[in-house]
């Protein structure tokens, strides 16, 4: 019986802090948000409870086509780090000898050690018209004049890949490890060639590390701040940067709080679309990787 | 039950801690970069040991923001411009009256204290005093853009590709003065100023093709004008003033228009708990050893009397091969921003940012 009671007590304990965390940071402030994004204000420090904001983006076109653009270049994002990912991930879990195993890891790992900010500075020295890139090109006679690389939607997607793409590698990593090799030798056994391997074996056993990856990448490319905005150009409007605008240069708090809700709807959308598509689930995807 | 108790304790805890910290009296400044420069810092923790300083940088939005979320708790003293204050206190309640008896207002330029009082003065209680003024206008390398005179000159052909600027309400105003609009007047009445905005977007997003980016803040565009990216940017007077050291081409150029002159700001926020710390802050950043000081590090003037005297020697040459006195009788001072005309603005600014003008 006392044994029981510790065990019970041991559970909670070590659950308090996850529940807390869950309920104090992320459900308390969203039901603050949903409450926020609700309120019209109707005069100075008067408000009133009402779907204007939500109306507001609808009535927009500025609004919804930034989230639409948002949102398809985060899926663009998320494709390219899946084409770039699986391959380095495949290297390293299947080809790499063990000891290298762990010096590819840390490579991988390294741009994560310095800030978000630093690395988008980093972008900017090397695309900007005086940058290394143009200054090189110059150098070796390619182009006549300096060439503005930055400032544009290819660099804010470059910017991106490269910052979520270690999320991708890693799920895909850990799946592919789990994966017998004998499966692949079998494939080849029974007359397959490299790309029937590829398409109906080991992506089918990857499923699950790709959509986990392909989920964190698209929810942290749709909602990054730094990286478009210092490297986005004059055009390119990212949804976050509404949703800022919203609270701090428009005072409209009511506004960004509807945007935020918006965001976090439509991000979730994408995502249970992606799974009905995939045939996959959340507890076979994200949970187990 | 047991949830409720640590609960309370944790509460009982944090209590603690934030009286602790309000006992050793901490100034909590919430100001502008370069608004507090370590060496004064220094100098004020010397001549009141128990008076620590901490500092906050940030700028008139995010200042307006952060005092919104707590009702004016968590600073003591906060430095936004002369027009930010009088529709802040109107709509959300974040400062609280100062008490002039405190502040020795007779080392400050009169019709700049003037002026402030005038822009801040709510049911008889004034909000806010005056600390630097500066400029807005433009900067241009006088080798390659010796013609940038007017606002509207950013979107002159000649310069395609090699302007900037920086997609706020300077610009909007800026614009619209340059076609021949006065929008502090058009204030009063807003639908006439929405007319005005309205304009003043079609201009702007038509000009999009001639600007390389929009710039963030003070770093990236003295980049892109270091570098000769750009040759003509608008501007803060500071920034200008600064790059002018590096490279003595790069001059601030006050528009034809008029350039738009600010006035930053003492306002004590509503909860502030070491008001005696804050004016002892204004008085000592005021006195003329400590006006240099903070002039070198800002680039702004203070808005004492004979501030500009008080300049040091690089600044005020600077100064000198911008303005002439008939500039600064052109000055537009930002009139009071009445309450709703930062929705119209955003929005106009928005909806700029999203055309796909070239």
């Amino acid at each position: 019986m006392q044994n029981k009671d510790i065990k019970r007590l041991t559970l909670i304990l070590l659950f308090a802090p996850f529940a807390l965390w869950i309920l104090l940071l992320i459900i308390l402030p969203h039901i603050g948000m949903v409450v926020l994004s609700l309120k019209e204000k109707v005069a100075p420090r008067v408000y009133e409870y009402s779907f204007a904001n939500y109306l507001d983006f609808l009535h927009e076109p500025i609004y919804w086509n930034t989230l639409l653009r948002t949102g398809s270049m985060s899926l663009l994002v998320t494709a390219l780090a899946l084409l770039i990912g699986f391959p380095i991930a495949y290297y390293i879990a299947k080809i790499a000898g063990p000891r290298a195993r762990g010096g590819l890891f840390l490579l991988c790992l390294i741009p994560l050690w310095v800030s978000d900010l630093i690395r988008s500075f980093g972008w900017i020295l090397l695309l900007r018209e005086t940058g290394v890139i143009s200054n090189f090109l110059l150098w070796t006679g390619l182009i006549g004049q300096p060439v503005e690389f930055l400032y544009n939607d290819a660099a804010v997607i470059v910017g991106l890949v490269y910052t979520v793409i270690l999320f991708m590698i890693v799920p895909l990593v850990s799946t592919l490890d789990g994966m017998d090799n004998s499966m692949i030798e079998a494939g080849y056994n029974l007359g397959g060639n490299g790309f029937t391997v590829l398409r109906r074996i080991i992506i089918p056993y990857a499923m699950p590390g790709i959509v986990a990856g392909c989920i964190v990448t698209f929810m942290l490319s749709a909602g990054s701040y730094l990286t478009p905005i210092l490297l986005g150009g004059k055009n390119s409007s990212w949804f976050t940067e509404q949703i800022y605008n919203q609270f701090i240069t428009r005072f409209n708090w009511e506004g960004g709080a509807a945007f935020g809700m918006l965001l976090l709807l439509f991000t979730s959308i994408v995502i249970w679309l992606g799974l009905k598509l995939s045939g996959q689930t959340l507890a076979n995807t994200v949970a187990k990787s | 039950m047991h949830l409720k108790t640590t609960l309370t304790g944790l509460l009982a805890a944090t209590m603690l801690a934030g009286a602790g910290s309000a006992q050793a009296e901490t100034l909590r400044l919430l100001t502008w970069g370069s608004y507090a420069p370590d060496e004064l810092v220094q100098k004020f923790e010397e001549e009141y040991p128990d008076i620590e300083v901490e500092v906050t940088f940030s700028n008139n939005e995010e200042m307006i923001a952060k005092l919104r979320a707590t009702g004016g708790a968590g600073f003591d003293l906060a430095q936004p411009s002369h027009d930010r204050i009088y529709a802040a206190q109107l709509e959300y309640d974040i400062y609280k009256p100062m008490d002039l008896s405190k502040i020795d207002t007779g080392v400050m330029e009169g019709k700049l204290l003037d002026g402030v009082k005038a822009n801040t003065t709510i049911d008889g209680e004034v909000y806010a005093v005056p600390h630097q003024w500066g400029t807005s206008g433009l900067m241009a390398d006088k080798t390659k853009a010796p013609d940038l005179k007017s606002w509207a000159d950013l979107c002159d052909p000649a310069y395609k590709g090699k302007t900037s600027m920086r997609l706020k309400r300077t610009i909007l105003l800026g614009t619209a003065y340059s076609m021949g609009e006065d929008p502090f007047a058009a204030y009063s009445d807003l639908e006439k100023y929405q007319g005005i905005l309205d304009k003043v977007a079609d201009k702007l997003i038509e000009c999009k093709g001639n600007i390389k980016a929009y710039w963030q803040g003070g770093d990236d565009l003295s980049a892109m004008m270091l570098s000769g990216e750009i040759v003509g940017s608008e501007t803060w007077d500071s920034t200008a003033y600064k790059l002018f050291d590096q490279n003595p081409n790069i001059v601030f150029v006050p528009p034809k228009e008029g350039a738009l002159a600010w006035i930053d700001t003492f306002a004590l926020p509503a909860k502030g708990k070491a008001d005696d710390a804050a004016y002892k802050w204004i008085n000592f950043v005021l006195r003329p050893e400590n006006v240099t000081l903070m002039s070198a590090s800002t680039g702004a003037i203070a808005a004492v009397k004979g501030g500009k005297d008080l300049l040091p020697e690089d600044k005020k040459a600077a100064v000198n091969a911008a303005f002439t006195d008939a500039d600064i009788d052109n000055l537009k001072f930002f009139a009071n921003i009445p309450p709703g005309v930062e929705d119209m603005e955003g929005k106009t600014l928005e909806k700029i940012k999203a055309a796909t003008g070239g």
